[in-house]
Protein backbone atom coordinates (compact mmCIF):
# COMPACT_ATOMS: atom_id res chain seq x y z
CA UNK A 1 0.00 0.00 0.00
CA UNK A 2 1.05 3.40 -0.94
CA UNK A 3 -0.19 7.35 -1.19
CA UNK A 4 -0.92 8.58 -4.15
CA UNK A 5 -1.95 12.07 -3.36
CA UNK A 6 -1.67 13.25 -7.06
CA UNK A 7 -4.72 11.43 -7.97
CA UNK A 8 -6.62 14.74 -6.62
CA UNK A 9 -4.34 16.59 -9.77
CA UNK A 10 -5.29 14.14 -12.48
CA UNK A 11 -7.79 15.03 -15.22
CA UNK A 12 -11.18 13.64 -14.80
CA UNK A 13 -11.37 12.77 -18.65
CA UNK A 14 -7.70 11.82 -19.90
CA UNK A 15 -6.41 10.82 -16.31
CA UNK A 16 -3.04 12.82 -17.07
CA UNK A 17 -1.60 14.94 -14.02
CA UNK A 18 -2.61 18.84 -13.90
CA UNK A 19 0.32 20.97 -13.02
CA UNK A 20 -1.48 22.92 -10.17
CA UNK A 21 -4.30 20.52 -9.64
CA UNK A 22 -6.68 23.09 -10.58
CA UNK A 23 -8.11 22.20 -14.00
CA UNK A 24 -8.35 25.02 -17.08
CA UNK A 25 -10.04 26.16 -19.43
CA UNK A 26 -13.44 23.75 -18.11
CA UNK A 27 -11.18 20.68 -17.66
CA UNK A 28 -12.15 19.24 -14.79
CA UNK A 29 -9.67 17.54 -12.05
CA UNK A 30 -10.58 15.22 -9.12
CA UNK A 31 -9.51 18.17 -6.64
CA UNK A 32 -12.03 20.72 -8.90
CA UNK A 33 -14.68 17.94 -8.65
CA UNK A 34 -14.30 16.95 -5.21
CA UNK A 35 -14.68 20.95 -4.23
CA UNK A 36 -18.01 21.36 -5.77
CA UNK A 37 -19.50 18.12 -4.31
CA UNK A 38 -18.74 19.46 -1.42
CA UNK A 39 -20.42 22.36 -2.12
CA UNK A 40 -23.28 20.44 -2.76
CA UNK A 41 -23.44 18.94 0.51
CA UNK A 42 -22.84 22.38 2.08
CA UNK A 43 -25.79 23.75 0.16
CA UNK A 44 -27.97 20.22 0.90
CA UNK A 45 -27.68 20.25 4.85
CA UNK A 46 -28.00 23.85 5.08
CA UNK A 47 -31.44 24.65 3.27
CA UNK A 48 -32.56 21.64 4.70
CA UNK A 49 -31.93 22.75 8.17
CA UNK A 50 -33.65 25.90 7.47
CA UNK A 51 -36.00 23.71 6.56
CA UNK A 52 -36.30 22.11 9.38
CA UNK A 53 -35.64 24.76 12.28
CA UNK A 54 -38.85 27.06 10.97
CA UNK A 55 -40.94 23.78 10.69
CA UNK A 56 -39.55 21.88 13.76
CA UNK A 57 -39.95 24.86 15.74
CA UNK A 58 -43.52 25.86 14.41
CA UNK A 59 -44.56 21.80 14.66
CA UNK A 60 -42.62 21.60 18.26
CA UNK A 61 -44.73 24.98 19.29
CA UNK A 62 -47.84 24.05 18.15
CA UNK A 63 -47.71 20.35 20.32
CA UNK A 64 -47.68 22.55 23.56
CA UNK A 65 -50.55 24.61 22.72
CA UNK A 66 -52.94 24.42 26.05
CA UNK A 67 -57.07 23.42 25.26
CA UNK A 68 -55.99 22.97 21.37
CA UNK A 69 -56.36 19.27 21.36
CA UNK A 70 -56.64 19.15 17.89
CA UNK A 71 -53.78 21.10 16.67
CA UNK A 72 -51.34 18.76 19.47
CA UNK A 73 -52.43 15.53 17.49
CA UNK A 74 -51.79 17.31 13.94
CA UNK A 75 -48.18 17.82 15.22
CA UNK A 76 -48.01 14.43 17.18
CA UNK A 77 -49.15 12.94 13.72
CA UNK A 78 -46.57 14.72 12.14
CA UNK A 79 -43.39 13.91 13.92
CA UNK A 80 -44.83 10.02 14.50
CA UNK A 81 -45.02 10.33 10.46
CA UNK A 82 -41.60 11.74 10.02
CA UNK A 83 -39.82 9.99 12.71
CA UNK A 84 -40.88 6.12 11.77
CA UNK A 85 -40.16 6.20 7.98
CA UNK A 86 -36.69 5.58 7.18
CA UNK A 87 -35.12 8.17 5.74
CA UNK A 88 -33.65 6.25 2.16
CA UNK A 89 -37.39 5.21 2.18
CA UNK A 90 -38.85 8.53 2.56
CA UNK A 91 -36.31 9.94 -0.19
CA UNK A 92 -37.99 7.13 -2.62
CA UNK A 93 -41.38 8.46 -1.56
CA UNK A 94 -40.59 11.27 -2.76
CA UNK A 95 -38.26 10.96 -5.99
CA UNK A 96 -40.33 8.15 -7.45
CA UNK A 97 -43.51 7.50 -5.58
CA UNK A 98 -44.99 10.83 -5.62
CA UNK A 99 -44.24 11.69 -8.88
CA UNK A 100 -45.99 8.87 -10.22
CA UNK A 101 -49.34 10.32 -8.63
CA UNK A 102 -48.65 14.20 -9.15
CA UNK A 103 -46.76 13.77 -12.90
CA UNK A 104 -45.89 17.42 -12.61
CA UNK A 105 -43.13 16.30 -9.57
CA UNK A 106 -41.01 14.82 -11.90
CA UNK A 107 -39.92 18.15 -13.49
CA UNK A 108 -38.72 19.43 -9.63
CA UNK A 109 -35.08 18.15 -9.36
CA UNK A 110 -33.52 15.62 -7.09
CA UNK A 111 -32.33 18.50 -5.17
CA UNK A 112 -35.24 20.03 -4.12
CA UNK A 113 -36.67 17.30 -3.33
CA UNK A 114 -33.43 15.93 -1.11
CA UNK A 115 -34.20 19.02 0.70
CA UNK A 116 -37.83 18.34 1.15
CA UNK A 117 -37.25 14.97 2.51
CA UNK A 118 -34.21 15.85 4.74
CA UNK A 119 -35.64 18.93 5.87
CA UNK A 120 -39.13 17.19 7.26
CA UNK A 121 -37.17 14.21 8.53
CA UNK A 122 -35.39 16.53 10.87
CA UNK A 123 -37.82 18.50 11.19
CA UNK A 124 -39.90 16.30 13.07
CA UNK A 125 -36.65 15.62 15.10
CA UNK A 126 -36.38 19.66 15.79
CA UNK A 127 -40.31 19.38 16.54
CA UNK A 128 -39.76 16.70 19.16
CA UNK A 129 -36.63 18.64 21.21
CA UNK A 130 -38.70 21.98 20.86
CA UNK A 131 -41.62 20.11 22.74
CA UNK A 132 -39.40 19.02 25.28
CA UNK A 133 -37.80 22.30 26.01
CA UNK A 134 -40.93 23.97 26.53
CA UNK A 135 -42.44 21.50 28.47
CA UNK A 136 -39.15 21.76 30.86
CA UNK A 137 -40.42 24.53 31.96
CA UNK A 138 -41.95 25.42 35.30
CA UNK A 139 -45.65 25.66 34.41
CA UNK A 140 -45.49 29.48 36.78
CA UNK A 141 -44.14 30.62 33.43
CA UNK A 142 -47.15 30.19 30.83
CA UNK A 143 -48.84 31.39 34.08
CA UNK A 144 -46.88 34.50 35.12
CA UNK A 145 -47.45 35.19 31.01
CA UNK A 146 -50.99 35.35 31.53
CA UNK A 147 -51.10 37.22 34.88
CA UNK A 148 -49.49 40.13 33.41
CA UNK A 149 -52.30 40.23 30.05
CA UNK A 150 -50.46 38.47 27.32
CA UNK A 151 -51.87 36.78 24.73
CA UNK A 152 -51.07 33.28 24.02
CA UNK A 153 -48.78 34.50 21.21
CA UNK A 154 -47.35 37.16 23.33
CA UNK A 155 -46.51 34.33 25.79
CA UNK A 156 -44.92 32.02 23.69
CA UNK A 157 -42.61 35.06 21.95
CA UNK A 158 -41.81 36.56 25.30
CA UNK A 159 -41.89 34.16 27.67
CA UNK A 160 -41.67 30.58 26.56
CA UNK A 161 -40.08 30.23 23.60
CA UNK A 162 -36.79 32.34 24.51
CA UNK A 163 -36.32 30.22 27.92
CA UNK A 164 -37.28 26.85 25.86
CA UNK A 165 -34.48 27.37 22.71
CA UNK A 166 -32.24 28.05 25.16
CA UNK A 167 -32.28 24.89 26.71
CA UNK A 168 -32.46 22.78 23.94
CA UNK A 169 -29.73 24.26 22.59
CA UNK A 170 -27.28 20.91 22.68
CA UNK A 171 -29.48 18.66 21.27
CA UNK A 172 -29.78 20.94 18.36
CA UNK A 173 -25.83 20.63 18.18
CA UNK A 174 -25.72 17.05 17.32
CA UNK A 175 -28.98 17.56 15.23
CA UNK A 176 -27.18 20.11 12.96
CA UNK A 177 -24.11 17.75 12.70
CA UNK A 178 -26.25 14.92 11.96
CA UNK A 179 -28.12 16.76 8.82
CA UNK A 180 -24.58 16.94 7.60
CA UNK A 181 -23.76 13.46 7.92
CA UNK A 182 -27.24 12.45 6.52
CA UNK A 183 -27.22 14.71 3.67
CA UNK A 184 -24.84 11.61 2.43
CA UNK A 185 -28.53 9.81 1.19
CA UNK A 186 -28.79 12.71 -1.52
CA UNK A 187 -26.19 10.01 -3.82
CA UNK A 188 -28.88 8.26 -4.29
CA UNK A 189 -31.38 10.69 -6.21
CA UNK A 190 -28.33 12.12 -8.52
CA UNK A 191 -26.94 14.80 -6.65
CA UNK A 192 -23.27 14.97 -7.19
CA UNK A 193 -22.30 15.43 -3.23
CA UNK A 194 -19.65 14.03 -1.42
CA UNK A 195 -20.56 10.70 -1.22
CA UNK A 196 -21.01 10.11 -4.81
CA UNK A 197 -17.35 11.54 -5.68
CA UNK A 198 -16.37 8.89 -3.49
CA UNK A 199 -17.99 6.45 -5.20
CA UNK A 200 -17.33 7.17 -8.43
CA UNK A 201 -13.86 9.01 -8.11
CA UNK A 202 -12.72 5.35 -6.23
CA UNK A 203 -13.58 3.51 -9.17
CA UNK A 204 -12.67 5.75 -11.98
CA UNK A 205 -8.98 6.43 -10.24
CA UNK A 206 -8.51 3.00 -8.46
CA UNK A 207 -7.30 5.18 -5.53
CA UNK A 208 -10.26 4.46 -3.50
CA UNK A 209 -8.14 5.00 0.35
CA UNK A 210 -7.05 8.38 -0.90
CA UNK A 211 -10.54 9.80 -2.22
CA UNK A 212 -12.37 8.23 0.58
CA UNK A 213 -9.97 10.20 3.53
CA UNK A 214 -10.38 12.99 1.70
CA UNK A 215 -13.80 12.80 1.74
CA UNK A 216 -14.26 11.35 5.29
CA UNK A 217 -12.13 15.38 6.22
CA UNK A 218 -14.30 17.25 4.92
CA UNK A 219 -17.23 15.51 6.64
CA UNK A 220 -15.24 15.91 9.97
CA UNK A 221 -14.65 19.79 8.72
CA UNK A 222 -17.94 20.18 8.07
CA UNK A 223 -19.53 18.92 11.12
CA UNK A 224 -17.43 20.14 13.46
CA UNK A 225 -17.40 23.59 12.02
CA UNK A 226 -21.23 23.70 12.87
CA UNK A 227 -20.73 22.69 15.87
CA UNK A 228 -18.37 25.45 16.50
CA UNK A 229 -21.19 27.81 15.06
CA UNK A 230 -23.63 26.19 17.60
CA UNK A 231 -21.13 26.49 20.83
CA UNK A 232 -20.87 30.13 20.06
CA UNK A 233 -24.47 30.59 19.37
CA UNK A 234 -24.89 28.80 22.90
CA UNK A 235 -22.51 30.67 24.57
CA UNK A 236 -23.48 34.21 23.32
CA UNK A 237 -27.07 33.46 24.12
CA UNK A 238 -26.49 32.05 27.79
CA UNK A 239 -28.63 34.00 30.34
CA UNK A 240 -26.40 34.14 33.17
CA UNK A 241 -27.71 31.85 36.07
CA UNK A 242 -30.08 30.05 34.44
CA UNK A 243 -28.79 26.96 33.39
CA UNK A 244 -25.53 25.74 35.78
CA UNK A 245 -24.58 23.20 32.99
CA UNK A 246 -24.04 25.71 30.62
CA UNK A 247 -21.48 27.85 32.65
CA UNK A 248 -19.06 24.51 32.27
CA UNK A 249 -18.43 25.04 28.73
CA UNK A 250 -20.88 23.29 26.82
CA UNK A 251 -21.16 20.03 26.20
CA UNK B 1 2.36 12.73 19.64
CA UNK B 2 0.68 12.70 16.12
CA UNK B 3 4.16 12.29 14.66
CA UNK B 4 4.35 8.96 16.48
CA UNK B 5 1.32 8.02 15.60
CA UNK B 6 1.70 8.50 11.56
CA UNK B 7 5.24 6.79 11.66
CA UNK B 8 3.41 3.97 14.00
CA UNK B 9 0.73 3.23 10.99
CA UNK B 10 3.62 3.99 8.01
CA UNK B 11 5.37 0.98 9.73
CA UNK B 12 2.11 -1.11 10.02
CA UNK B 13 1.47 -0.39 6.30
CA UNK B 14 5.01 -1.80 5.20
CA UNK B 15 4.96 -4.41 7.56
CA UNK B 16 1.26 -5.60 5.67
CA UNK B 17 3.04 -4.99 2.19
CA UNK B 18 6.19 -6.76 2.94
CA UNK B 19 3.54 -9.83 4.32
CA UNK B 20 1.64 -9.83 1.11
CA UNK B 21 4.78 -9.68 -1.18
CA UNK B 22 5.40 -13.49 -0.25
CA UNK B 23 3.76 -14.17 -3.84
CA UNK B 24 3.51 -18.21 -4.34
CA UNK B 25 -0.21 -18.38 -4.78
CA UNK B 26 0.09 -21.73 -5.85
CA UNK B 27 2.08 -23.00 -2.64
CA UNK B 28 -0.44 -21.63 -0.26
CA UNK B 29 -3.01 -23.32 -2.11
CA UNK B 30 -1.16 -26.36 -1.71
CA UNK B 31 0.15 -25.73 2.34
CA UNK B 32 -3.59 -24.93 2.61
CA UNK B 33 -5.50 -27.17 0.49
CA UNK B 34 -7.81 -24.58 0.43
CA UNK B 35 -8.28 -21.58 -1.90
CA UNK B 36 -11.03 -18.17 -2.02
CA UNK B 37 -12.62 -17.35 -4.78
CA UNK B 38 -13.59 -13.66 -5.30
CA UNK B 39 -17.28 -13.38 -6.78
CA UNK B 40 -20.13 -10.91 -7.14
CA UNK B 41 -22.99 -10.67 -5.66
CA UNK B 42 -25.15 -8.93 -8.30
CA UNK B 43 -23.48 -8.20 -11.48
CA UNK B 44 -24.42 -9.78 -14.56
CA UNK B 45 -21.23 -12.57 -14.72
CA UNK B 46 -21.64 -13.73 -11.15
CA UNK B 47 -24.18 -12.83 -8.46
CA UNK B 48 -26.04 -14.63 -5.45
CA UNK B 49 -28.82 -17.19 -5.35
CA UNK B 50 -29.07 -16.40 -1.25
CA UNK B 51 -27.80 -18.96 1.47
CA UNK B 52 -23.97 -18.45 0.07
CA UNK B 53 -24.43 -20.04 -3.05
CA UNK B 54 -22.76 -18.15 -5.74
CA UNK B 55 -23.17 -18.65 -9.80
CA UNK B 56 -23.12 -17.30 -12.73
CA UNK B 57 -20.76 -17.20 -16.00
CA UNK B 58 -17.59 -15.97 -14.83
CA UNK B 59 -18.23 -17.69 -11.31
CA UNK B 60 -18.83 -21.28 -12.70
CA UNK B 61 -15.44 -20.65 -14.81
CA UNK B 62 -13.39 -19.54 -11.73
CA UNK B 63 -14.68 -22.94 -10.23
CA UNK B 64 -13.08 -24.88 -13.75
CA UNK B 65 -10.37 -23.31 -13.50
CA UNK B 66 -9.95 -23.95 -9.70
CA UNK B 67 -10.87 -27.65 -10.71
CA UNK B 68 -7.91 -27.49 -13.35
CA UNK B 69 -5.44 -26.26 -10.49
CA UNK B 70 -6.30 -28.91 -8.10
CA UNK B 71 -5.52 -31.62 -10.89
CA UNK B 72 -2.68 -29.64 -11.26
CA UNK B 73 -1.09 -29.86 -8.09
CA UNK B 74 -2.10 -32.97 -7.31
CA UNK B 75 -4.37 -32.45 -4.53
CA UNK B 76 -7.05 -34.92 -3.22
CA UNK B 77 -9.60 -32.15 -2.07
CA UNK B 78 -9.14 -28.61 -2.52
CA UNK B 79 -11.68 -26.58 -0.23
CA UNK B 80 -13.18 -23.31 -2.15
CA UNK B 81 -14.37 -20.74 -0.14
CA UNK B 82 -16.32 -17.71 -1.60
CA UNK B 83 -15.62 -14.39 -0.75
CA UNK B 84 -18.13 -12.01 -1.82
CA UNK B 85 -16.56 -8.47 -3.07
CA UNK B 86 -17.79 -5.04 -4.16
CA UNK B 87 -16.65 -2.23 -6.52
CA UNK B 88 -14.90 -1.17 -3.51
CA UNK B 89 -13.29 -3.53 -1.80
CA UNK B 90 -12.03 -5.93 -4.69
CA UNK B 91 -8.68 -4.38 -5.33
CA UNK B 92 -7.55 -4.54 -1.40
CA UNK B 93 -9.19 -7.79 -0.79
CA UNK B 94 -6.77 -9.45 -3.66
CA UNK B 95 -3.24 -7.62 -3.11
CA UNK B 96 -3.70 -8.39 1.16
CA UNK B 97 -4.07 -11.97 -0.18
CA UNK B 98 -7.96 -12.43 1.65
CA UNK B 99 -8.82 -13.09 -1.99
CA UNK B 100 -6.78 -15.41 -4.48
CA UNK B 101 -8.44 -15.40 -7.82
CA UNK B 102 -11.56 -13.04 -8.35
CA UNK B 103 -13.96 -14.20 -11.18
CA UNK B 104 -16.66 -11.32 -11.35
CA UNK B 105 -16.94 -8.75 -13.78
CA UNK B 106 -13.60 -6.45 -13.24
CA UNK B 107 -12.46 -4.26 -15.93
CA UNK B 108 -9.03 -4.56 -17.17
CA UNK B 109 -7.58 -1.59 -17.29
CA UNK B 110 -4.17 0.20 -17.31
CA UNK B 111 -4.38 1.68 -14.12
CA UNK B 112 -5.56 -1.29 -12.07
CA UNK B 113 -2.46 -3.23 -13.73
CA UNK B 114 -0.37 -1.37 -11.58
CA UNK B 115 -1.71 -2.94 -8.63
CA UNK B 116 -3.28 -6.63 -9.61
CA UNK B 117 -2.66 -9.16 -12.42
CA UNK B 118 -5.26 -10.33 -14.97
CA UNK B 119 -6.43 -13.76 -16.18
CA UNK B 120 -6.73 -13.48 -20.33
CA UNK B 121 -9.78 -11.70 -21.30
CA UNK B 122 -13.38 -14.17 -21.32
CA UNK B 123 -15.69 -11.68 -21.78
CA UNK B 124 -16.16 -7.99 -23.79
CA UNK B 125 -18.67 -5.94 -22.81
CA UNK B 126 -19.84 -3.22 -24.65
CA UNK B 127 -21.19 -0.26 -23.57
CA UNK B 128 -24.45 0.72 -25.37
CA UNK B 129 -28.09 2.25 -23.96
CA UNK B 130 -31.33 0.83 -23.56
CA UNK B 131 -34.12 3.52 -24.79
CA UNK B 132 -38.10 2.76 -24.55
CA UNK B 133 -38.75 1.27 -28.03
CA UNK B 134 -40.68 4.30 -28.79
CA UNK B 135 -38.64 7.10 -28.20
CA UNK B 136 -37.22 7.48 -31.28
CA UNK B 137 -33.74 7.55 -30.24
CA UNK B 138 -31.46 5.68 -32.40
CA UNK B 139 -27.91 6.99 -31.16
CA UNK B 140 -26.16 9.00 -29.27
CA UNK B 141 -26.64 12.14 -31.42
CA UNK B 142 -30.97 11.69 -30.28
CA UNK B 143 -29.69 12.67 -26.64
CA UNK B 144 -29.42 16.06 -27.82
CA UNK B 145 -31.40 18.07 -24.79
CA UNK B 146 -32.56 14.83 -23.00
CA UNK B 147 -31.62 13.02 -19.85
CA UNK B 148 -29.42 10.26 -19.73
CA UNK B 149 -29.17 7.76 -16.42
CA UNK B 150 -26.42 5.78 -15.29
CA UNK B 151 -24.99 4.00 -12.22
CA UNK B 152 -22.99 5.66 -9.68
CA UNK B 153 -19.84 4.11 -9.63
CA UNK B 154 -19.16 2.70 -12.71
CA UNK B 155 -17.00 3.41 -15.45
CA UNK B 156 -19.97 4.38 -17.71
CA UNK B 157 -20.12 7.40 -16.34
CA UNK B 158 -16.88 8.56 -17.11
CA UNK B 159 -17.50 6.81 -20.57
CA UNK B 160 -21.01 9.35 -21.02
CA UNK B 161 -18.77 12.44 -19.87
CA UNK B 162 -16.05 11.65 -22.56
CA UNK B 163 -18.68 11.55 -25.39
CA UNK B 164 -20.61 14.49 -24.01
CA UNK B 165 -17.51 16.38 -24.33
CA UNK B 166 -16.03 14.64 -27.97
CA UNK B 167 -19.63 15.23 -29.72
CA UNK B 168 -20.07 18.27 -28.29
CA UNK B 169 -23.86 17.11 -27.50
CA UNK B 170 -25.45 18.62 -23.92
CA UNK B 171 -27.75 16.27 -22.02
CA UNK B 172 -28.71 16.29 -18.66
CA UNK B 173 -27.34 13.24 -16.81
CA UNK B 174 -28.92 11.44 -13.79
CA UNK B 175 -27.17 8.74 -11.37
CA UNK B 176 -29.14 5.57 -10.03
CA UNK B 177 -27.57 3.88 -6.96
CA UNK B 178 -27.75 0.49 -8.64
CA UNK B 179 -28.46 -0.74 -11.74
CA UNK B 180 -32.09 -1.12 -11.03
CA UNK B 181 -32.44 2.01 -10.00
CA UNK B 182 -30.78 3.70 -13.43
CA UNK B 183 -33.84 1.38 -15.17
CA UNK B 184 -36.46 2.60 -12.97
CA UNK B 185 -35.80 5.95 -14.26
CA UNK B 186 -35.84 5.02 -17.87
CA UNK B 187 -39.31 3.29 -16.77
CA UNK B 188 -40.83 5.64 -14.99
CA UNK B 189 -40.22 8.41 -17.56
CA UNK B 190 -37.73 10.88 -15.53
CA UNK B 191 -34.64 9.31 -17.98
CA UNK B 192 -34.95 8.68 -21.87
CA UNK B 193 -31.98 6.39 -22.08
CA UNK B 194 -29.60 4.31 -19.65
CA UNK B 195 -26.13 3.73 -21.08
CA UNK B 196 -24.34 0.90 -19.14
CA UNK B 197 -22.68 -2.36 -20.65
CA UNK B 198 -24.69 -4.12 -22.77
CA UNK B 199 -24.79 -7.27 -20.40
CA UNK B 200 -26.66 -5.15 -17.34
CA UNK B 201 -28.92 -3.81 -20.28
CA UNK B 202 -29.90 -6.67 -20.96
CA UNK B 203 -30.51 -8.47 -18.13
CA UNK B 204 -32.30 -5.57 -16.76
CA UNK B 205 -34.59 -5.19 -20.08
CA UNK B 206 -35.42 -9.38 -19.12
CA UNK B 207 -36.70 -8.51 -15.87
CA UNK B 208 -38.84 -5.73 -17.00
CA UNK B 209 -43.04 -6.09 -16.98
CA UNK B 210 -42.68 -6.12 -20.05
CA UNK B 211 -39.58 -6.64 -22.03
CA UNK B 212 -40.89 -5.61 -25.64
CA UNK B 213 -41.18 -2.05 -24.64
CA UNK B 214 -37.15 -1.66 -24.42
CA UNK B 215 -34.60 -2.11 -26.69
CA UNK B 216 -30.54 -1.54 -26.77
CA UNK B 217 -29.97 1.18 -29.49
CA UNK B 218 -26.84 2.96 -30.58
CA UNK B 219 -23.16 2.50 -31.27
CA UNK B 220 -20.91 1.31 -28.97
CA UNK B 221 -19.64 3.58 -26.62
CA UNK B 222 -16.38 2.05 -25.06
CA UNK B 223 -15.20 -1.50 -25.06
CA UNK B 224 -13.82 -3.22 -21.75
CA UNK B 225 -12.56 -6.51 -21.20
CA UNK B 226 -13.59 -8.23 -18.49
CA UNK B 227 -11.25 -11.00 -16.84
CA UNK B 228 -10.56 -12.71 -13.61
CA UNK B 229 -8.11 -10.77 -11.30
CA UNK B 230 -5.29 -11.84 -9.34
CA UNK B 231 -2.31 -10.80 -7.53
CA UNK B 232 1.08 -8.86 -9.37
CA UNK B 233 4.31 -10.96 -9.71
CA UNK B 234 3.11 -14.32 -9.61
CA UNK B 235 3.92 -15.82 -13.26
CA UNK B 236 3.06 -19.43 -12.03
CA UNK B 237 -0.27 -19.07 -10.86
CA UNK B 238 -1.39 -16.80 -13.91
CA UNK B 239 0.07 -19.27 -15.84
CA UNK B 240 -2.37 -21.90 -14.22
CA UNK B 241 -4.93 -20.11 -14.47
CA UNK B 242 -4.59 -18.96 -18.41
CA UNK B 243 -3.94 -22.18 -19.24
CA UNK B 244 -6.95 -23.63 -17.80
CA UNK B 245 -9.08 -20.87 -19.36
CA UNK B 246 -7.49 -21.52 -22.76
CA UNK B 247 -8.08 -25.57 -22.62
CA UNK B 248 -11.75 -24.39 -21.30
CA UNK B 249 -11.73 -22.37 -24.77
CA UNK B 250 -10.07 -24.77 -26.89
CA UNK B 251 -12.01 -27.88 -26.17
CA UNK B 252 -15.70 -25.73 -26.04
CA UNK B 253 -16.95 -25.73 -22.56
CA UNK B 254 -16.45 -22.32 -22.34
CA UNK B 255 -18.80 -21.67 -25.20
CA UNK B 256 -21.62 -24.53 -23.59
CA UNK B 257 -20.89 -22.08 -20.43
CA UNK B 258 -22.01 -19.04 -22.37
CA UNK B 259 -24.84 -20.57 -24.26
CA UNK B 260 -25.77 -21.84 -20.68
CA UNK B 261 -25.72 -18.33 -18.88
CA UNK B 262 -26.74 -16.11 -21.29
CA UNK B 263 -29.07 -17.90 -24.29
CA UNK B 264 -30.48 -20.34 -21.75
CA UNK B 265 -32.95 -19.50 -18.81
CA UNK B 266 -31.17 -18.88 -15.70
CA UNK B 267 -31.50 -18.85 -12.00
CA UNK B 268 -33.49 -17.12 -10.21
CA UNK B 269 -36.78 -16.90 -11.80
CA UNK B 270 -35.82 -18.68 -15.08
CA UNK B 271 -35.84 -16.03 -17.53
CA UNK B 272 -33.33 -15.59 -20.72
CA UNK B 273 -31.06 -13.11 -20.96
CA UNK B 274 -30.84 -13.54 -24.56
CA UNK B 275 -27.63 -11.92 -25.73
CA UNK B 276 -25.49 -13.35 -28.60
CA UNK B 277 -21.90 -13.88 -28.06
CA UNK B 278 -20.59 -10.42 -29.37
CA UNK B 279 -17.89 -10.57 -32.05
CA UNK B 280 -15.30 -8.56 -29.78
CA UNK B 281 -15.68 -11.72 -27.30
CA UNK B 282 -15.06 -14.50 -30.15
CA UNK B 283 -11.97 -12.18 -31.21
CA UNK B 284 -10.95 -12.53 -27.36
CA UNK B 285 -11.60 -16.00 -26.85
CA UNK B 286 -9.69 -16.97 -30.40
CA UNK B 287 -6.53 -15.29 -29.72
CA UNK B 288 -6.25 -14.87 -26.04
CA UNK B 289 -4.81 -12.01 -24.10
CA UNK B 290 -4.62 -9.97 -21.26
CA UNK B 291 -3.99 -6.63 -22.82
CA UNK B 292 -5.67 -3.24 -20.58
CA UNK B 293 -9.16 -1.53 -21.97
CA UNK B 294 -6.80 1.19 -23.60
CA UNK B 295 -5.38 -1.03 -26.25
CA UNK B 296 -9.06 -1.76 -27.77
CA UNK B 297 -10.29 1.90 -27.44
CA UNK B 298 -6.75 2.13 -30.09
CA UNK B 299 -8.13 0.29 -32.56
Amino acid sequence: MSWDWQVFCTDTLDQTTVAGCFGKGGDITYLDWLLSAWGWTVSVSLLSLALALVLGGLIGTLRTLQGRPWVVRLGNAWVELFRNIPLLVQLFLWYHVLPSFFPSLQRVPGFVLVIFALGLFTSARIAEQVRSGLESLPRGQRYAGMAVGFTTFQTYRYVLLPMGLRIIIPPLTSETMNIFKNSSVAFAVSVAELTMFAMQAQEETSRGVEIYLAVTALYVVSAFAINRVMAFIEKRSRVPGFIAASSAGGH
Amino acid sequence: MKKHLLAAAIVALAAGSAMAQANDTLAKIKGSASVTLGVRESSGLSYTLGNGKYVGFHTEMGERILDDIQKQLGLAKLDVKYQPVTSQNRIPLVTNGTVDLECGSTTNNAARQKDVAFAVTTYVEEVRMAVKANSGINSITDLKGRTVATTTGTTSVQTLRKNERAGNLDFKEVYGKDHADSFLMVETGRADAFVMDGSILAANISKAKNPADYKIVGEVLSVEPIACMLRKDDPAFKKAVDDSIKRQIADGSLAKLYDKWFMQPVPPTNTKIGLPMSEATKNAWAHPNDKPMEDYAKK
